[in-house]
């Protein structure tokens, strides 16, 4: 519980997160974090590319690139309901200066969330996962997995082609 | 750190950066009062604003200098020791500053050494007036002083005074034109303001370096050219951080590119209310962007101000006599293009001075002035820039060249002589090629124009040589005059659209399944274009987006040819749109490490599209793709590069008891130091955490031991995630060379040993040191060569390049194919290979599979023997092999096992035929 709590932010009683959710989890992400949120269009993929980079797009100007979170959790991408697979909603993150698109399900509503409700990441979850979540919040009738904004982008370029 | 000390940081770096420029050329010209006069203002400056600062040191340095330096105003003459002095002044100067930004404080330390070593020159000599007196101390406060090139009226007046009259400007009549000289009198006298306020910044100090690119003969020009710079036009300039302009920079791009947006909507609408005043924002717009583009640009003048001081140097420590001439400094270019000329620059200005010019000596006895000169010229070209670098020395030695191209395999003797001598100079771009050995002996070094052609290449760039034997030797460069925004042709390749560099394209060819066909050789796709062969590449297979379908694309679409260095492809696409000017947005940092793009854009209709990197492509398609030798220069390198007897690249370290071992750089993933406190141990075994992950540490060799203070130097071999540190004594170096392996006698970590540099040096075998650091790192292929030859399959590159000098030491020729595919292709095509060994374990087909396809096919193909490679030897696996004939089964890292394997096949073999 010290460990995976080291990395959340303990200080404030507290703390706001974006949540989104991907197949049936709901995720969070710590608010400070988000600059957009945003319905991803005519993204443009990019060959060769590592498989968690679904694809460059345009925001408003910048070309930002498109990460998918289902496929960074090791998930299936969505049976595409309608005939488009494009994603439905995308979530605008910075890192070292670059814009990120973190493409995901849909977005839910921002939550405040006390440290009485934190839990840490249960030690039997995908090793995949464990790297990705800092801690579980306990919310009425589900939970709620917060994700490490920086480990989700912390990919590495060469990695996980095979994904 | 203030704002105060950062200006005065970085204008005094700039300032005495000119100083020294100024300086050698007041060397060679003592009696230019002009230059003296500026290099005593520029110093003056430093000295003040540093007693302004409260910087001790740095005032007292300055001002021993500036006395030195007010004595030779007042006709002491100037020594080459006195500037060497002044220039070692400099230096100390310069390393103080750089302290002084490192930390904020100026650092301790004396210079007395220097200041006295000033002083006795100051006061050594006799001279007319005593040395304090003409030291003007201006009466203006120091503050204002700040402004660099600002000069007291009284400064000026004096330098008025002392500077050669008329006279002198008649004597420069001929050469250029005085106009200026008389204006500068005239507003000395009727208006002090307008005489005072002097070019400055770094657009002035550039201005004054221009000045000595007309320096080329007589003192007269210099002087005139001087005259003129000093009495230009009043410059307003103002100082911008380098990140508002590139931020300013992106706003307008984006601007642009919503401009566009605006443009693609009003054609698709009747109404034409708005588009008039959308017509005028497009112009304001581009207009902008044409504004914010001038600001990115920087004369080259500034690359070239240290060349002066280098060239000096260079001449003193060489003994040669070395002039050097600048020509168009003025000519202005991109920043960034700059930042990457620099030094590339100052290398072949080194190289020209170094290997270019002969000896005095040499010089007079070949009947030339013994005064060598270096030119340095830039000037507009179209949408480039070009430079060129020439010397008036020997020429490049042609008939040498041939034999170290020969020596070294890159061509064979016949090709040599056919080339023409442009051709041959080239191979001094490639790399290894030591310039040092072929042309002179001077310096030894390897690497240099090799890391020039590159550094240029990346940037869009080319450079091209012209030598003729005793009259010199000329590089040209060319280079794009900005990177920000380029034309780009827009093509449609699969179901994506990509813009492919104008830069790069020559011409467009419609194919389709008529007379414009494109053919194959062995599965390669060529085009007859004017008599000639064109490889070519389908830009959707070469971004791995189909590989069924190549084969019908092809039929129809269009062909860009394209040329990269002395690369002529073909690119293969299916449409091509319309040309743009596009605004290069960089890859994101997660997407850099594919060759294949250089950037990406967002065209007008508002989509992101990639820029196809062509120095990528020419890469691919170079090495690429197996077979395709049909190169239609026929380069003799790229056909070496195939050839089982090729040169490889070799990472040499020294491992054990001081000996020399190597191992193949094409498996060696990175090379590493790390610190030794970071080594941990787990069940007795080293490891360190690396990038995230454990990797153990497999020493080289028995007798080494992992240190346990200081850095250790580690080889890194990866494949796939896992990744290995080899623990080596000291890494030597990357030699290229044919490998001639001798087999080693029975130790499983050697493959044999061979002649590196004239050392005898061990090749390690890795296969022997994996298994040390995982049980289980078997899956990849092996190959094996057997009778003449053999066809080695396996998915993993990897493991490919272990077993082929493996093999190659056994005595077998070797080819891969890195899938059942490929496999059965070159099985179908090269009746050479006797042997297959294939991995049995791959992705997709397996090696099964290829031995059944193999068993059902033509005879020749059914009989060939095989030989499986596996990572366990499970007895179903035994089953399968026997049940579809393969001959013999072997564990992965069993390399003995192998080589038994192969020669009994060829026992058979021989049996059989006899």
């Amino acid at each position: 519980m010290q460990a995976a709590n080291a990395n959340g932010a303990e200080t404030g009683p507290t703390d706001e997160y974006v949540t989104v959710y991907v197949a049936d989890t709901l995720f969070g992400l710590a608010i400070e974090r988000v600059h957009d949120v945003f319905v991803p269009s005519g993204v443009t993929p990019v060959p060769l590319a590592p498989s968690e980079i679904v694809g460059l797009l345009n925001l408003r100007g910048r070309v930002v690139t498109a990460v998918c979170l289902r496929r960074r959790l090791g998930l299936p991408d969505a049976v595409a309901q309608d005939d488009k697979a494009s994603p439905k909603m995308a979530i605008g993150l910075e890192q070292t200066g670059e814009t990120f698109a973190l493409v995901v399900d849909g977005v839910g509503e921002v939550l405040k969330l006390g440290a009485d409700s934190r839990e840490a990441v249960p030690i039997n979850l995908d090793p995949r996962w464990r790297n990705l979540a800092t801690c579980v919040h306990r919310l009425d009738g589900r939970l709620l997995v917060i994700l490490d904004v920086d480990a989700l982008l912390g990919f590495s370029a060469a990695g996980a082609k095979a994904a | 750190m203030d704002d105060l000390l950062r200006e005065f940081l970085t204008e005094s770096g700039e300032h005495l950066d000119t100083v020294d420029a100024e300086l050698v050329r007041f060397e060679q010209d003592p009696n230019n009062q002009t230059i003296l006069r500026n290099i005593f203002r520029l110093v003056h400056t430093i000295k003040g604003t540093c007693g302004f600062l409260g910087l001790p040191r740095l005032e007292a340095l300055a001002h021993a200098a500036e006395t030195l330096m007010g004595r030779f105003r007042d006709g002491l003459p100037a020594t080459s020791e006195s500037v060497t002095v002044i220039l070692s002044t400099l230096d100390r100067l310069k390393a103080i500053l750089a302290d002084l930004e490192a930390t904020g404080t100026e650092p301790a330390g004396s210079d007395d050494d220097l200041i006295s070593e000033l002083e006795r020159m100051a006061t050594a000599e006799p001279a007319a007036t005593p040395a304090p007196a003409p030291e003007p101390v201006l009466p203006e406060p120091v503050s204002r002083e700040l402004k660099p090139g600002e000069v007291s009226l009284d400064d000026l007046e004096a330098a008025f005074l002392a500077a050669p009259g008329p006279s002198e400007a008649d004597f420069a009549a001929p050469v250029a034109a005085p106009v200026e000289a008389p204006k500068a009198e005239a507003p000395k006298t009727e208006s002090p303001k307008a005489a005072a306020p002097k070019p400055a910044t770094p657009r002035a100090e550039a201005a004054e370096v221009d000045s000595t690119k007309a320096e080329p003969a007589g003192d007269a020009e210099a002087v005139v050219a001087t005259e003129t710079t000093a009495t230009g036009s009043k410059i307003q300039t103002i100082r911008v951080n380098v990140d508002t302009l590139e931020h300013l920079m992106t706003m307008v791009s984006e601007l642009v590119l919503t401009r566009n947006q605006l443009l693609e909507i009003a054609r698709r609408h009747e109404d034409s209310s708005y588009k008039v005043p959308l017509q005028r924002l497009s112009h304001v717009t581009a207009e902008l962007q044409e504004g914010v583009m001038k600001t990115r640009m920087q004369p080259i003048g500034s690359a070239w101000q240290k060349l002066p001081r280098v060239v000096r140097d260079l001449s003193a420590e060489l003994g040669k006599q070395i002039d050097l001439v600048m020509v168009g400094a003025e000519t202005e270019l991109d920043r960034q293009v700059l930042e990457v000329i620099k030094d590339p620059l100052t290398h072949m200005v080194r190289n020209s001075a170094d290997h270019g010019l002969e000896s005095t000596a040499g010089r007079v006895a070949a009947g030339k002035p013994a005064r060598g000169t270096i030119r340095l010229a830039a000037y507009h070209e179209g949408g480039t820039i070009t430079i060129e670098i020439a010397d008036d020395g020997k020429g490049l030695d042609l008939a040498a060249i041939r034999k170290k191209a020969v020596e070294r395999g890159l061509a064979a003797q016949a090709d040599v002589e056919r080339m023409t001598d442009a051709q041959v100079a080239k191979f001094i771009f490639d790399a290894g090629f030591s310039t040092a050995a072929a042309v002179t002996s001077v310096s030894g070094r390897g690497v240099g124009m090799d890391v020039v052609k590159t550094n240029i290449e990346t940037i869009g760039g080319i450079i091209d040589i012209a030598t003729t034997a005793g009259r010199g030797t000329t590089f040209t460069i060319k280079i794009p005059l900005t990177l920000a925004i380029v034309a780009a042709l827009i093509v449609r390749a699969g179901e994506h659209r990509f813009a492919l560099p104008q830069v790069a394209v020559l011409e467009l060819v419609r194919v389709d399944a008529g007379a414009q066909r494109v053919e194959r050789i062995n599965g390669s796709p060529v085009l007859r274009l004017r008599e000639r062969l064109l490889p070519i590449v389908s830009l959707t297979g070469l971004l791995g987006q189909s590989d069924g379908q190549g084969a019908e694309t092809e039929q129809a679409g269009f062909v860009v040819v394209a040329q990269v260095g002395r690369e002529r492809f073909g690119i293969l696409v299916d449409e091509v749109f319309h040309t743009e000017e596009i605004v290069v947005k960089p890859m994101s940092a997660k997407l850099r490490h594919i060759p294949m793009f250089a950037g990406n854009t967002i065209l007008g209709d508002g989509a992101v599209v990639l820029i196809v990197d062509p120095n990528g492509v020419a890469r691919q398609v170079a090495q690429g793709i197996q077979g395709s030798n049909s190169h239609a220069d026929a380069d003799a390198e790229s056909e070496a590069a195939e050839m089982g007897d090729a040169k490889t690249t070799l990472l040499v370290f020294k491992g054990g008891q001081g000996s020399f071992k190597a191992v193949p750089l094409s498996l060696v993933t990175r090379l590493e130091e790390i610190e030794c406190d970071k080594v941990e141990w787990l069940g007795g075994r080293p490891l360190i955490q690396y990038r995230g992950r454990l990797m153990p540490l497999v020493p080289a060799d028995s007798a080494i031991t992992i240190r346990s203070e200081g850095t250790q130097a580690l080889v890194v071999f990866s494949d796939g995630e896992r990744a290995m540190g080899l623990v080596v004594d000291e890494i030597v170096d990357i030699v290229e060379e044919r490998l001639d392996i001798e087999i080693a006698a029975d130790r499983s970590d050697l493959i044999g040993s061979a002649v590196l540099r004239g050392r005898a040096t061990d090749i390690i075998n890795i296969a022997h040191f994996l298994p040390l650091a995982y049980d289980d790192w078997a899956r990849g292929p092996k190959k094996a060569e057997q009778v003449s030859t053999l066809l080695l399959v396996d998915d993993s590159a990897f493991f490919r390049d272990m077993l082929s000098p493996v093999l190659k030491a056994a005595g077998y020729q070797v080819v891969t194919a890195a899938s059942a595919e490929a496999a059965l292709t070159i099985l179908q095509s090269d009746v050479r290979i006797e042997v297959v060994v294939t991995d049995l374990e791959m992705p997709g087909r397996s090696g099964f599979d290829l031995v059944a396809a193999m068993r059902s096919a033509e005879p020749r193909l059914a009989g060939l023997p095989v030989i499986g490679l596996t990572g366990t030897v499970g007895a179903d696996a035994v089953e399968r092999a026997r049940a579809l004939a393969i001959s013999d089964l072997v564990a992965k890292f069993d390399r003995s096992g192998l080589i038994a394997a192969l020669a009994e096949i060829s026992a058979t073999n021989v049996s059989q035929a006899a």
